[in-house]
Parts: structure tokens; sequence; C-alpha cells
């Protein structure tokens, strides 16, 4: 299980082949990458940088993984969150989970992305022909992260 | 008693600063202490008062309004976070 946060771009193919690498047992591979939008609230968005809480974040986010670990039976998992300016298409985050079926890698790779969303400790702000704004958060994101709570 | 207080984003950029070192008054004792301390220290620092669901953290993980504070400790004060 591992986590990183990163300004450099990465490779998913190359990070899907490391992640299953020497695990026979590996019958189920589910990933999730985020990617930066050229539009966002109706206003055309040209760039945009994260900023994160060195530190917080990667604790908070080894600490989401954990938690998907203990619900679902799973294998394997890997967060990769980039930080720093970031143009329209560029890749934002990879979430990949690996296990013996899809049920649970399924289920555990939304669960991460569900939590990161909202408890990650991560800050958008987008350039846009307005100027520059710091990206609000969504309800909908808390509604999706809340479903899981039982 | 001394904290350190972080703040980040947006708010950053309105308190003017990415860090402080602060002596807390006695009596200053929980995040909702300090809060309401920095508030009233007035001027920029009302930003913190007008933060929408404004989020804390007391030594990297997320606290709550009651959470007690302790000499050394890092506060952050932060908008709700925005990545993925």
């Amino acid at each position: 299980m591992a986590v990183r946060v990163q300004e450099a771009d990465f490779d998913v193919g190359a990070e899907l082949a490391a992640l299953r690498r020497g695990k026979p047992q590996i019958g189920a591979l589910a990933s999730f990458v985020g990617l930066v939008r050229d539009v966002n609230d109706g206003s055309g968005v040209s760039e945009m940088t994260l900023e994160h809480y060195p530190g917080m974040t990667e604790k908070a986010l080894k600490a989401i993984v954990d938690q998907a670990s203990a619900r679902w039976t799973i294998i394997d998992a890997l967060v990769i969150h980039r930080v720093g300016r970031l143009l329209p298409t560029d890749q934002i985050v990879l979430v990949a989970v690996a296990g013996s079926h899809r049920g649970d890698v399924f289920a555990a790779c939304q669960f991460i992305m569900d939590y990161l969303k909202t408890r990650a400790p991560f800050w958008k702000r987008e350039v846009t022909g307005e100027g520059a704004r710091w990206v609000d958060a969504r309800e909908a994101d808390d509604q999706a992260a809340e479903r899981w709570q039982d | 008693m001394t904290v350190k207080i972080l703040y980040f984003a947006g708010l950053r950029e309105r308190v003017g600063h990415a860090s402080e070192q602060l002596d807390l008054p006695a009596g200053v004792t929980d995040v909702a202490g300090l809060l309401a301390f920095l508030v009233a220290r007035g001027g920029q620092w009302e930003a913190l008062a007008t933060v929408r669901n404004l989020r804390y953290a007391v030594n990297q993980e997320l606290a709550k309004p009651d959470t007690t504070l302790r000499a050394g400790d890092e506060v952050a004060f932060f908008p709700p976070v925005t990545g993925g």
C-alpha cells in the first residue's frame, strides 16, 4: 500500500504493471485517473495550481487507504496525487486497487477517491478568463463520501 | 504556551501569512479558544470567521473545536479541501 504526492506526471501503464508485478494471486485491478478539465462552473480554465499540506496530506492518504484495506479484501493499493501547476488534460490523481475479485476492488477504489476528495488536504486554484480563483468544495462530494458511512 | 499556526489556500492569502509562532494567553486551551483569540485580533484575522465550513487540524490530524492544545502543537486552519 503506497501513497505518493509529487509534482511529476505518472505513467498509468507502468504504475499498474508495477502494482501487480510478482503477485499472481491478483485477479482484479481497478483504477481511476482524475484529469484537469478546461472548463469549471461555466468558465474556461487555462491552468490550475494544486496546494497541499506537506506531512498531513501523506498521512491522510495513508489513513484512507488503510481504512479501505480494513473494509474490503484487497491485495495492494496505490495513490499518486500531483501538486503544483497543471494544465488542461494533465493527470491529477491515480487510484489503483488490486485484489482477487472485482467487487472489492471496484468498491475500495471508489471509496478511496470519495474520501480523498473530502478528507485529504489539497486545494485547487484555477485561472479562468475572469482571473484566478480558489475552487469551492462541492456538496456532491460530501454526499459521495457520506454514502460509505453505515 | 507556544504553538505553531499554519494557514492554507485562500485563507493563507487573506491572512497574509503561511505560518506564525504564537504564545497563547492564559485561558486559551482548545481550538475554539484559539480561533476566537485570532479573530479578536481584527484586521485580516477576521477572515478566519468568514470561511464557510472552516477546517482545522492539530498535529496534522483533523480536529474539533474542543480539541485541547498543548505547548509545541502545530495547529492548521484551512478551507474545505478540493483535491482529486
